[in-house]
C-alpha cells in the first residue's frame, strides 16, 4: 500500500504530523514506519497535549525512590522495603466490551508493577458508570465488575478497595481506572532502561496474535455510533499466562541477569521497544521473523501493533539466554531472541532477511509534537441563596434515608463481593472501609490505600476540585490510621482540542499540584485518558487519585465502626454548612448549581497530623472523614458498620441543622473516645488550636437526635445495603 | 508433622498455606507439580487457585498432571489428603472423592465469610474439636457442590459429608447456603475419612487480625490428633 496523507489521517495522525514525519525522514515512511509513527505519536502515548502540564507536578519528596516516567512509581517506606505502584485507565475498551477490557486493564497495570520487580500485594479500582436508568449501564457495571474479578481473583492479588459512581456525562463513556501496589526490595528495583551495546533482546511471555491492533490509536479518539466496529481493536486477557509470567520473571529477578525490562502495554512491540532504546540512548535491531506468533503470516505491521497481552520485553545480559530460557520453559511460556542493542540510535526491523523499516529513535520519542493547547479558565461559580424556610417542610429522617440509598453513597458491596479480597492472607482492612489495608508480609507493618475522585466538584470549579481529591485521598488514609505518603493520579478528561475541556485538565493539575506539593503527598505516577467522549457530549473531569500510606504498627490501624456503648463521639474540624454541590442540595433540593466546599490546605494538614497523632497515641477506637452527605451519613455508615446507635446531643448555636448535618465543609473527621481518654484528646485539640464539636455518645441502636430523628440502626443498614443488589436484579 | 503443599501453574493460595502450615508447627516442604515423587509426609495439602487457569474445567487438567498418581497412591495408601477450594475440585476430577463442583447458583464469584457446621468429627481432621460451628472464609465462583442421589445416600450413611454451610445459630437452609450447593455441603470425605475436599479457606483465617481466628483451630485440632 502507498503512504498517502489519507492513509496517514487513517491512522490517527493530522495533515500537520504527516508533513512533519516526512520532513524529519527527509522521504515518506513506508507503512509499517507510518504505523510506528501513529503509535507513538497518538495522544495515549505521546501525551502530547498533557506533557507541557503534567511537568509542572509535584513528584518529588525524601520518600520518593521513582516518580513519573518509569513503568510505575516507587516509595520508600523503612527497612530496605519499597512500594510500586500506579493507576492506569482502560476507559475506551471497557465501554466497548466491558469485560475483556476491564480484565486487561486489571492485567496491564499489574505487569506495570511486576516489571519493576515487586510482587503485587493489592488491587484497587474507580469505576463510573452513566445514569441508573441508562439503558446500557447495568450490563455495563456487570461486565466490568466480572472482567476485574475474572482477572484479579485469578492471579491471586487481593482487591482491597475501590470506587464506584454513576452520572449521567459517563452514559457514552465509563471510566475504568485500575491501580496497583506491589512490593519489592528497594535495592533490587528492575528499570527500563537499555544499557550496553549488543545485548540480546529477549521477547518473552503469550505469542503475538492480531489482538488490539491499533488499541492505542482507539484509545486517542472519541467515540461515534460505529463503536461496535471497534471490537477488534480490544485486547483479550489472559490470567493464567500473566500468573506464570508474573512468577517467571520474579524467578529470574532474584540474580543479575536482566539489565533493562518493559511490559508490551499500548503499542506493543512498537512502544517497549522504542522506550527502553530511548531511555538508554542506544539503537535496537529487532528481526520480527523471530517474534512467536500465533496466527500465520503476520506482517510486520501487525506484529509492531499487536497489543496482545502478558508479554514482555527483557534486555539480557550476554551468556544468560540460556539460564533465563530455562526459568521460561520451566513456566510453559514463550521464550525468544529476537534482537540486539545497537549503537546506530535507530530502531531497524527485518522481517524475512530483509530490512523492512529504519527510524532514527529521537523522531519517535523527543521530537513527538508536544501541544501548548488553548485553555478556557473555570469561573468560581456565585454561591447559591437557599432559601432555609422551604428545608422546615423536609424531615431530616427522610433526607438522611434517601441520601443513604442514593446510587454514589448506598453501599457497594454487591461489586467487592465479587473481588478475592483476603487472597494473600494479609488483607486486615477490607473494601467497604475509608481505605484498604494489607500488612507487609512477615512485618508489622502494613500499607493503607484509597482511590478517590469527585467530578462533580471538578465540573462546577476545576482548581478547587484538583485540591479537593487530593485532600480527600490524604484523609480516607488517615482515617484507617495511616501516615499519607505518596499518591498516583489517573486523569480522565474530555477532549483536549476544546478550550473548556482541556482548561478543566489545566486546572485541575494545578489543584493536584498545589494541594500535593502543601501536603508533602507527591505524585510519583500517573497517566491520563483524553478524549472520554461520544458525539461531542463529554464527561465531568474525573481527575482519579491513588493514594499509599503507612502504618508502622498494624495493630494501631483504625476502622469507621463504632465500638463501645459509652464512648464519645467527636467531629473534630469546623462545620460552616456549605451546601452548594452537596447530595443535600443535589438530590433533595434539586439544586445542582453553585461552588464546591472551599478547600483550606492550612486546616487539611494541622487536622489531620492531630487525627493521625491521636491514633499514634491509641486514644481514639474509631474513625471515618466527613465527606460526601456530610456528617449525619458518615455518622450512619459508623452505626451500621458497628452495629450500634448513637445520641447526638443539643448542639449550641447552631445556625441550621441542615446545613450542619448535611453540608460538606472540607478538612473534618468523626473520631470515637473511650472515656478514659477524653482529657488526653481535649489536651492534644488544644495544642493544635483544632475546632471540634462534642457531637453525641454511642448508646443503644438508633440514631436519635431530640426529636427530629429516631431511626433504628437496622432500619438504616437496610435503606444503605441493598440498592445496588435491587438494582442490579431488577 | 510433615506436610507438603503441591504448586500448580496458576495456584495462587499455596503460599498461604505454607504460611499457615508453618505458623502452627507443621514441617512444610512446597513441592512442584512436575516432580515424581513427595517427600515423605503426614499431610498433604492441594490448594486453592486456578491450577491451569481453571481451563477445560476447575481442577481437571491439574488431576491429570504428573505428580497426582504419588498423590492418589498416598491417599490410597492411607495418608491424609487435604484439597481447599480448587484442592477440592482437584480431588473430585481425580475421583478421590464423589460429586462435582459447579458454578455458584447466582452466577458470581464469592468472597465472604462463611459459617460451617462439623457433620462428623470421627476423623482425623476434626475428632475432639472444641468447636461444632466454624466461622471461616469462601473465595470461588465454582463451588456449588452437586452429586448423584445415589451418591448422596452413600455420603449420608457413611457419614462423609464433612461440613455444611449454616447460620451463626447452626439454621442449614437456602438463606445459609451461599452458593447452591446440594445439602448445604461445604466438604466431604472419602470412605476412609483420610482424604478432605471443603470450598472455606482456613488458612485465610489464622489471626485475630485476618477475617478471624477459626482457621487456627483447624490446623491446631490436626497437629493434636497426629500426636
Amino acid at each position: 500500500m502507498e503512504v498517502t496523507e489519507a492513509v496517514a489521517i487513517d491512522h490517527g495522525l493530522k495533515k500537520e504530523e504527516f508533513s512533519k514525519i516526512c520532513k524529519l525522514l527527509k522521504r515518506t515512511p513506508n507503512l509499517t514506519e507510518l504505523a510506528i509513527f501513529s503509535a507513538m505519536w497518538n495522544e495515549h502515548c505521546s501525551y502530547k497535549s498533557s506533557r507541557k502540564h503534567l511537568k509542572k507536578m509535584h513528584t518529588k519528596g525524601k520518600q520518593v525512590i521513582q516518580g513519573p516516567g518509569e513503568n510505575a512509581g516507587v516509595i520508600d517506606i523503612g527497612d530496605d522495603d519499597a512500594i510500586v505502584f500506579k493507576i492506569e485507565s482502560h476507559n475506551h475498551p471497557s465501554f466497548i466490551e466491558p469485560y475483556q477490557g476491564a480484565a486487561t486493564g486489571v492485567g496491564g497495570i499489574m505487569r506495570d508493577v511486576f516489571t519493576m520487580g515487586a510482587r503485587p500485594i493489592a488491587n484497587l479500582n474507580s469505576i463510573h458508570f452513566g445514569s441508573p436508568q441508562h439503558k446500557k449501564t447495568r450490563n455495563l457495571l456487570r461486565g466490568v465488575v466480572k472482567g476485574i474479578g475474572g482477572y484479579g481473583n485469578c492471579i491471586g492479588v487481593p482487591t482491597i478497595a475501590g470506587q464506584t459512581t454513576f452520572d449521567e456525562s459517563y452514559n457514552g463513556n465509563i471510566l475504568v481506572n485500575a491501580m496497583t501496589l506491589g512490593l519489592v526490595n528497594k535495592n533490587k528495583i528492575f528499570y527500563s532502561k537499555a544499557a550496553g551495546l549488543d545485548k540480546p533482546v529477549i521477547y518473552v511471555g503469550s505469542k503475538t496474535g492480531r489482538d488490539g491492533i491499533h488499541g492505542a490509536s482507539m484509545a486517542s479518539a472519541t467515540f461515534d455510533d460505529k463503536i461496535e466496529e471497534k471490537k477488534p481493536t480490544v485486547q483479550v486477557g489472559d490470567p493464567f499466562t500473566e500468573k506464570l509470567l508474573l512468577e517467571a520473571c520474579l524467578e529470574l529477578m532474584a540474580d543479575n541477569s536482566i539489565i533493562a525490562i518493559q511490559d508490551m502495554g499500548a503499542a506493543g512491540l512498537t512502544s517497549s521497544s522504542v522506550e527502553m532504546a530511548s531511555k538508554g540512548n542506544l539503537g535496537i535491531e529487532l528481526n520480527l521473523s523471530e517474534v512467536p506468533c500465533r496466527e500465520e503470516k503476520m506482517t510486520p505491521y501487525e506484529i509492531m501493533l499487536s497489543e496482545s497481552q502478558e508479554r514482555m520485553l527483557i534486555v539480557l545480559e550476554k551468556g544468560k539466554e540460556e539460564h533465563a530460557k530455562k526459568i521460561f520453559d520451566k513456566w510453559n511460556l514463550d521464550f525468544a531472541v529476537i534482537g540486539k542493542t545497537t549503537n546506530s540510535k535507530k530502531i531497524e526491523l527485518i522481517f524475512d532477511s530483509k530490512k523492512v523499516a529504519e527510524i532514527p529513535i529521537d523522531l519517535l520519542a523527543e521530537n513527538a509534537p508536544i501541544y501548548d493547547r488553548p485553555w478556557k479558565k473555570t469561573k468560581l461559580p456565585q454561591k447559591i441563596k437557599f432559601d432555609k424556610d422551604e428545608f422546615k417542610s423536609l424531615k431530616l429522617s427522610d433526607c438522611l434515608k434517601k441520601i443513604l440509598s442514593n446510587s454514589n453513597i448506598s453501599d457497594k458491596k454487591w461489586i467487592w463481593d465479587q473481588y478475592d479480597h483476603t487472597v494473600m492472607g494479609d488483607t486486615i482492612q477490607k473494601p467497604g472501609g475509608d481505605a484498604g489495608v494489607v500488612r507487609v508480609h512477615g512485618t508489622n507493618k502494613a500499607v493503607a490505600a484509597s482511590v478517590d475522585s469527585s467530578a462533580l466538584y471538578c465540573f462546577s470549579h476545576p482548581l478547587t476540585g484538583g485540591k479537593q481529591i487530593v485532600c480527600e485521598s490524604y484523609r480516607n488514609l488517615i482515617s484507617v490510621g495511616s501516615k499519607p505518603i505518596a499518591i498516583t493520579n489517573c486523569l480522565n478528561f474530555g477532549n483536549p482540542e476544546k478550550e473548556k475541556n482541556m482548561g478543566e485538565f489545566v486546572e485541575c493539575v494545578e489543584g493536584i499540584t498545589e494541594a500535593s506539593k502543601y501536603l508533602d503527598f507527591p505524585v510519583v505516577s500517573g497517566n491520563v485518558s483524553f478524549y472520554n467522549e461520544t458525539k461531542d457530549k463529554g464527561i465531568k473531569p474525573t481527575p482519579t487519585i491513588g493514594g499509599v500510606g503507612l502504618i508502622s504498627d498494624y495493630q494501631k490501624m483504625l476502622t469507621m465502626d463504632f465500638k463501645t456503648e459509652g464512648n464519645l463521639v467527636y467531629v473534630i474540624g469546623k462545620t460552616d454548612g456549605h451546601l452548594d454541590q452537596s447530595i443535600f442540595a443535589r438530590e433533595i433540593l434539586n439544586e445542582k448549581k453553585g461552588p464546591p466546599p472551599t478547600v483550606n490546605l492550612f486546616n487539611e494538614k494541622n487536622i489531620g497530623e492531630t487525627v493521625l497523632d491521636l491514633s499514634r497515641k491509641n486514644l481514639i477506637v474509631s474513625c471515618h472523614d466527613v465527606s460526601l452527605g456530610g456528617i449525619l451519613t458518615a455518622l450512619s455508615k459508623m452505626c451500621i458498620k458497628g452495629k450500634k446507635g448513637i445520641k447526638i446531643n443539643s448542639l449550641k448555636g447552631l445556625t441550621n441543622k441542615y446545613e450542619y448535618f448535611f453540608g460538606e465543609d472540607q478538612a473534618r473527621y468523626i473520631v470515637e473516645i473511650p472515656k478514659a481518654s477524653l482529657k488526653k484528646v481535649n489536651d492534644i485539640l488544644n495544642k493544635y488550636s483544632v475546632h471540634f464539636d462534642e457531637l453525641g455518645t454511642v448508646n443503644g441502636q438508633s440514631i436519635e437526635y431530640k426529636d427530629d430523628i429516631n431511626l433504628p440502626i437496622e432500619e438504616l443498614a437496610d435503606t444503605h445495603k441493598y440498592w445496588l443488589k435491587k438494582y442490579m436484579d431488577s | 508433622m510433615r506436610s507438603s503443599v503441591i504448586i500448580f501453574p496458576g495456584s495462587n493460595c499455596d503460599r498461604d498455606m505454607g504460611v499457615a502450615l508453618k505458623k502452627f508447627g507443621f514441617k512444610n516442604q512446597m513441592v512442584w507439580h512436575n516432580d515424581q515423587s513427595i517427600p515423605k509426609s503426614d499431610l498433604i495439602v492441594l490448594p486453592g487457585g486456578f491450577s491451569y487457569g481453571d481451563y477445560l474445567r476447575c481442577g481437571s487438567i491439574a488431576s491429570k498432571s504428573k505428580i497426582i498418581k504419588s498423590v492418589i497412591d498416598f491417599a490410597n495408601s492411607g495418608g491424609l489428603v487435604l484439597g481447599i477450594c480448587n484442592g477440592f475440585q482437584i480431588l473430585t476430577e481425580t475421583g478421590l472423592l464423589k460429586g462435582i463442583l459447579q458454578q455458584n447458583k447466582f452466577l458470581n464469584f464469592i468472597c465472604s465469610n462463611v459459617f460451617i457446621k462439623v457433620k462428623d468429627k470421627q476423623n482425623k481432621y476434626f475428632r475432639d474439636l472444641k468447636k461444632d460451628i466454624l466461622e471461616l472464609h469462601i473465595a470461588h465462583n465454582e463451588g456449588n457442590y452437586f452429586c448423584s442421589d445415589d451418591e448422596l445416600k452413600s455420603l449420608e450413611d457413611n457419614n462423609q459429608i464433612a461440613v455444611t454451610y449454616c447460620g451463626e445459630d447452626g439454621t442449614e437452609n437456602e438463606t445459609t447456603n451461599p452458593n447452591g450447593a446440594i445439602k448445604n455441603i461445604a466438604g466431604i470425605f472419602n470412605n476412609n475419612k483420610n482424604v478432605l475436599g471443603m470450598m472455606p479457606h482456613p488458612e485465610r483465617m489464622i489471626d485475630k487480625y485476618l477475617s478471624g481466628e477459626d482457621g487456627s483451630l483447624f490446623f491446631k485440632n490436626i497437629l493434636d490428633n497426629f500426636k
